[in-house]
C-alpha cells in the first residue's frame, strides 16, 4: 500500500496491474498511487509499458489482473466514456481533430447528443481564459498551429472538470515558450486539486514540473523518486537500468570548404496541406553537424525530401555537393554521389513494414554496399549487411529475416539510422534521429553521428527536440513556414532566441486574435 | 443489432496459406447443393465436372491448352497487382495481340518459313503492349483510374476485331462466316503430343512463369515492384519511380496478354474469329489471386480453372447443364476466396453481443 504525504485516500491507486499480449507481459504487477493535486511523472523507455498502463486507466484496454482504485473505490472503466464519467481525462500524443471543422464543432462531437452549441462556445471561451489557454471557438482547426490544437484537446478534457488528467508526451510538438505556458496551466490545475499523470521522456521537464515520478522498465515498476532531487542523468540510468554512456564529444574543427551547399532552394507546396520552401540557403562543411529546428509542419518534411532526392529540383544547382549540382538527381543517384538520408517516418517511408530487415537493407543500401549487382539481388550480401547493422547498433530483432514491423519503434529507428551510417556517406541528412528512442539508443545514434562527422562527413540533423540539437550540433537554424532563419553558432544560441525564431508568426499575434474572438463569444 | 468488422490482432499464417484450398472445398460443397436443387445426382455430376476430365490423355492435354493462356495472362496481371496497378483489361490486350499476330499470319499467308511464328509472337506482344500503353499513359499523365480505362478498352478491342472479321479480313471462301482464312502451316504452333491440341505455347507459358518468379524474387526490378506496391513513400525514398513502375507493369501485362492472344489464334483456333476466348482475360484475374500472386502458384491455379472450363463442357454433354454452370463455378470460387481471405484478416462481431460481454466482465 502506497501512501503519500499525509493525503487521505489516493485519487488513483493501481494495485498489481498486469496486462499480457500473447507471450509478452506489457505490465507486470504495477502498483503506484497518485494523490489529489499531485503532478506525477510516469517515466520509462520505449516499450516499458507506459502507454499500455494509461490505456488501462482510461478504459481503452482491460488489465488481466489487478485493481484500479478511484478515490478508494475499486473501478473497472470498460471504455473511455466510463473513464470520463469518473473524471479521468486524457490528452493523446496524436490529436483526434477534424481539420475542416471549427473548434466548437470538434468538441461538440465528443459530447452527449443535444449539447447547445452556443452555450458550449461560451464555456470553451470561459475555460480557455481561466486556464490561460487562449482559443477562439469558431476558428477552423486546419488554421490552428500544433500548440493551439493541443489546447483544443486540453480544453476538451477540462470541460468535463476532470479529477485526473493524463498527458502523453505533450511537449513534443511545442516551442519552449508554448511548453512553459502549458506548465503554468498544469500547475494551476494541480493547485485546484486535479491530479496529473504526466508521461514524458524529457527529464528536464519532469524535474521542473513533477513532484513524484514512477519509473517503469520492462513492464515493472523499478523505482520511484522525487525528480527535484534527482539529476536527469540519474533518472535516465534508472530508466535504462545501466550506466549511461557519456558522449565522446568531438572537437569542432574550423570549417573548410562547404561540402553541402543549399542555395536559394524553392519548392512549391505539394497539395493543400503541404508547405512551400521559400529561398532556403545554408552550407555545411566537412566534419560539421548542422541542426534544423522548428515546430513540426513548418516545411521540415519538404526540406528532408528535397535534400534526400525524393523530390527533384530544377535547376539542380540549388543543391550542391562539393560544388557539383545534384538537385535534379533522384534519391538513388544522390546516394551514388554520396548523399544518404533518413526520413522522419520509419514505417512505410524509411522502411517497408512487411518486408524483412534484409530486404529493407536493399531499399537504400543496395548500390553503395554492393547488395545488388547488375540488377540482380545478392541475398547473402543483403543478409550480411542487415546482420552488421543489427550488431553494430544493438538492434533488438530476431535477426535479419525479422519483418520490420516486428521491431519496436526505437529499434527500427536504430536500424534505419545504422543502415545509412554504415554506408559511410559523405553527406547525411537525418530527420528526427532519436524520435521515440530511449536514452541508451539515443546515445548510440548520437555517437555514430559524431564518428561520421569526425571522419569528414557533413551532417544535417532536422529535429523538433531542441535539447538534442543543442547537444550535438555545431550550428543550427530554425524553420518557420517554409523559410529558414540565419544560422546560429550552437554554443552562442539561447533557448529563448531559438524559441522566438520558432514561434515566428504563430506566437503572440495569434493570442490577441484568440482573445478578441472569445470576447465576442461571451458578448 | 449492429455488425462490426475489425482487424484480427494476429493473422494466422497457416490459415492464410490454406484459403485457396478452403475456397475450393466450399465451392465443391455449394456445387453439391446446387446440383441437388437442380434435381441432378450431385455426386455423379461433380464427378463429370471435376474428375472425369483428368482420366484421359486428351483431357489432360486440354487442361494444358486452356491453362496456358491463363498462366501467361495471370502472371502478367499478378506482377501488376503486386505493384498496386490494377489492369483488368487483359481480355482487350489479348484481342489486340491476336489481331496483330493475325495480321502477320494473313500478310504472309501461303508462305513458308520458320520466322513467321516468331514474327507473329513479336507482333502479338507489341499489339498487347501498345494497347496497355493507353491506360498506362492516362494513369501516369492524368491520374485516370486504370481499372476503368483498361476495362472499357476491352469492349473497344472486341469491336475492332468484329469490324475486321466481318469486313476486310473475312475469308472470301468462308461461306460468309465472320472469320479469316485458316492460317497456313507456318503460322500454326507445333503440337507437343500427337493426337491432341497441346501446343508449344504451354511450354512457353511454363517458362514465362519461372522467369517471372526469378524476376520477382531475385532482381532489383522485382524488388521495386514489391516496394512500390507496399509502401509508395518508401519507394520514393529508395529512388524507385512510381510512374515508371506503372508503365513497366502495364506494358509487361499487356505484352503477355498479347502473347496469349497470339497463341490462341495460332494454336487451337488457327484463324481469327469474333470470339477468341471464353473470357480468359477476366478468368486470369481469379487465377492470379487464387495463385496468391505468385507465378508458380498461378500455374496451379490456372490448372484448376482450366478444369472448371473442361468440366463445364463435359457436364453440358453428360448432364445437360447449361454453359453458365462454368461461370457459376468460377464466380463461386472467387467469391469464397475473397471471403475467406477477408475473414482470415478481419473478424465480424455483433455489437449487441459485445455489450453483454463488457457488462459481464
Amino acid at each position: 500500500m502506497v501512501q503519500h504525504k499525509g493525503a487521505g485516500a489516493a485519487r488513483l491507486e493501481l494495485r498489481g496491474i498486469t496486462k499480457r499480449f500473447g507471450s509478452l507481459t506489457a505490465n507486470d504487477a504495477v502498483s503506484f498511487a497518485v494523490a489529489p493535486g499531485e503532478i506525477h511523472a510516469l517515466l520509462g523507455e520505449n516499450g516499458a509499458g507506459k502507454s499500455t498502463l494509461v490505456k488501462g486507466i482510461y478504459g481503452l484496454l482491460q488489465p488481466d489482473e489487478g485493481e484500479i482504485l478511484w478515490d478508494g473505490q475499486v473501478v473497472h472503466p470498460a471504455n473511455p466514456q466510463e473513464a470520463r464519467r469518473l473524471g479521468i481525462g486524457m490528452v493523446f500524443q496524436h490529436f483526434s481533430l477534424f481539420e475542416a471543422l471549427t473548434v466548437v464543432e470538434n468538441i461538440a462531437l465528443g459530447m452527449e447528443r443535444g449539447t447547445d452549441r452556443k452555450a458550449l462556445a461560451g464555456r470553451i471561451a470561459e475555460v480557455s481564459r481561466a486556464y490561460g489557454l487562449p482559443l477562439d471557438p469558431h476558428r477552423e482547426v486546419h488554421a490552428l498551429s500544433v500548440g493551439e490544437r493541443q489546447r483544443v484537446e486540453i480544453v476538451r478534457c477540462l470541460l468535463q472538470s476532470p479529477k485526473l488528467l493524463i498527458m502523453d508526451e505533450p511537449t513534443s510538438v511545442l516551442t519552449p515558450q508554448e511548453a512553459d505556458r502549458l506548465f503554468e496551466t498544469l500547475r494551476r490545475l494541480a493547485r485546484e486539486g486535479c491530479s496529473i499523470l504526466y508521461i514524458s521522456h524529457k527529464l528536464q521537464e519532469i524535474k521542473a514540473l513533477c513532484s513524484r515520478a514512477t519509473i517503469l522498465r520492462g513492464g515493472r515498476v523499478v523505482g520511484s523518486c522525487d525528480p527535484a532531487v534527482e539529476t536527469a542523468r540519474s533518472m535516465a540510468q534508472m530508466m535504462i537500468g545501466a550506466e549511461l554512456k557519456s558522449l565522446a564529444r568531438r572537437k569542432s574543427k574550423p570549417r573548410a570548404e562547404p561540402r553541402l551547399t543549399i542555395d536559394d532552394l524553392n519548392l512549391p507546396a505539394d497539395g493543400p496541406f503541404g508547405v512551400a520552401l521559400k529561398g532556403v540557403s545554408f552550407e555545411v562543411g566537412a566534419g560539421e553537424i548542422f541542426g534544423i529546428a522548428g515546430v513540426a509542419g513548418n516545411g521540415q518534411n519538404e526540406l528532408t525530401q528535397a535534400l534526400g532526392g525524393e523530390r527533384q529540383i530544377w535547376p539542380g544547382k540549388a543543391v550542391r555537393i562539393d560544388g557539383r549540382s545534384v538537385g535534379h538527381l533522384n534519391a538513388e543517384r544522390r546516394r551514388l554521389v554520396g548523399l544518404c538520408g533518413v526520413p522522419e517516418e520509419r514505417n512505410g517511408h524509411a522502411a517497408v513494414p512487411d518486408m524483412s530487415l534484409a530486404a529493407n537493407a536493399l531499399l537504400s543500401a543496395r548500390n553503395r554496399t554492393g547488395l545488388a549487382r547488375g540488377g540482380i539481388i545478392r541475398r547473402q550480401a543483403a543478409h550480411g549487411f542487415a546482420e552488421r547493422v543489427i550488431r553494430e547498433f544493438g538492434v533488438k530483432a530476431r535477426g535479419a529475416e525479422a519483418a520490420a514491423r516486428s521491431l519496436s519503434g526505437g529499434n527500427l529507428q536504430k536500424y534505419v539510422v545504422g543502415r545509412e551510417v554504415l554506408q559511410t556517406p559523405d553527406i547525411l541528412v537525418v530527420a528526427q534521429p532519436t524520435w521515440g528512442v530511449d536514452a541508451g539508443a539515443a546515445a548510440t545514434i548520437h555517437q555514430a553521428l559524431f564518428n561520421l562527422a569526425q571522419n569528414g562527413a557533413a551532417i544535417v540533423v532536422i529535429s523538433q527536440d531542441l535539447e538534442e540539437l543543442l547537444a550535438i550540433t555545431d550550428r543550427l537554424a530554425v524553420m518557420n513556414e517554409g523559410r529558414l532563419s540565419r544560422a546560429l553558432e550552437t554554443t552562442d544560441a539561447t533557448i529563448e532566441e531559438i524559441g522566438l525564431l520558432m514561434g515566428g508568426a504563430h506566437g503572440a499575434p495569434v493570442e490577441t486574435t484568440a482573445q478578441q474572438g472569445s470576447i465576442q463569444n461571451v458578448a | 443489432m449492429l455488425l462490426r468488422i475489425e482487424p484480427r490482432p494476429e493473422v494466422s499464417r497457416p490459415f492464410t496459406c490454406a484459403t485457396p484450398a478452403i475456397a475450393m472445398l466450399l465451392t465443391v460443397a455449394s456445387g453439391w447443393l446446387l446440383f441437388l436443387a437442380l434435381g441432378l445426382a450431385p455426386g455423379e455430376t461433380l464427378y463429370q465436372f471435376l474428375v472425369s476430365p483428368l482420366l484421359t490423355l486428351n483431357g489432360l492435354a486440354e487442361l494444358g491448352v486452356k491453362a496456358a493462356p491463363l498462366v501467361l495472362i495471370g502472371v502478367g496481371l499478378a506482377i501488376g497487382f503486386r505493384a498496386n496497378v490494377w489492369n483488368i483489361g487483359a481480355e482487350g490486350q489479348l484481342t489486340i495481340g491476336a489481331i496483330a499476330a493475325g495480321w502477320v499470319a494473313l500478310a504472309f499467308w501461303g508462305q513458308e518459313g520458320l520466322w513467321i511464328l516468331p514474327a507473329m509472337c513479336v507482333a502479338g506482344m507489341l499489339g498487347g503492349l501498345a494497347y496497355a500503353a493507353i491506360p498506362a499513359f492516362l494513369k501516369t499523365r492524368f491520374d485516370v483510374n486504370e481499372i476503368l480505362t483498361s476495362l472499357m478498352l476491352t469492349y473497344v478491342a472486341n469491336l475492332v476485331l468484329s469490324v475486321l472479321v466481318f469486313g476486310p479480313w473475312k475469308d472470301p471462301d468462308g461461306f460468309n462466316f465472320p472469320q479469316t482464312k485458316l492460317f497456313s502451316e507456318s503460322a500454326i504452333l507445333p503440337i507437343l503430343v500427337e493426337g491432341t491440341r497441346l501446343h508449344l505455347g504451354a511450354l512457353v507459358a511454363l517458362g514465362v512463369a519461372v522467369a517471372a518468379w526469378l524476376l520477382l524474387s531475385r532482381t532489383v526490378v522485382g524488388f521495386q515492384i514489391e516496394v512500390v506496391g507496399q509502401a509508395p513513400a518508401a519507394a520514393r525514398f529508395a529512388g524507385f519511380s512510381g510512374k515508371r513502375t506503372v508503365w513497366l507493369t502495364m506494358l509487361l501485362g499487356g505484352a503477355l496478354a498479347g502473347l496469349a492472344g497470339t497463341f490462341e489464334a495460332a494454336g487451337p483456333i488457327g484463324q481469327l474469329i469474333p470470339k477468341l476466348t471464353p473470357g480468359y482475360g477476366f478468368t486470369a484475374i481469379i487465377v492470379a489471386f487464387l495463385g496468391r500472386l505468385h507465378p508458380l502458384g498461378i500455374v496451379v491455379a490456372a490448372l484448376v480453372m482450366a478444369l472448371s472450363y473442361i468440366g463445364g463442357e463435359n457436364a453440358q454433354v453428360t448432364a445437360s447443364l447449361p454453359q453458365a454452370a462454368t461461370g457459376v463455378f468460377q464466380g463461386m470460387l472467387l467469391f469464397y476466396l475473397l471471403a475467406s481471405d477477408f475473414l482470415v484478416r478481419y473478424r465480424v462481431r455483433l455489437l449487441a453481443a459485445e455489450r453483454k460481454l463488457v457488462t459481464a466482465s
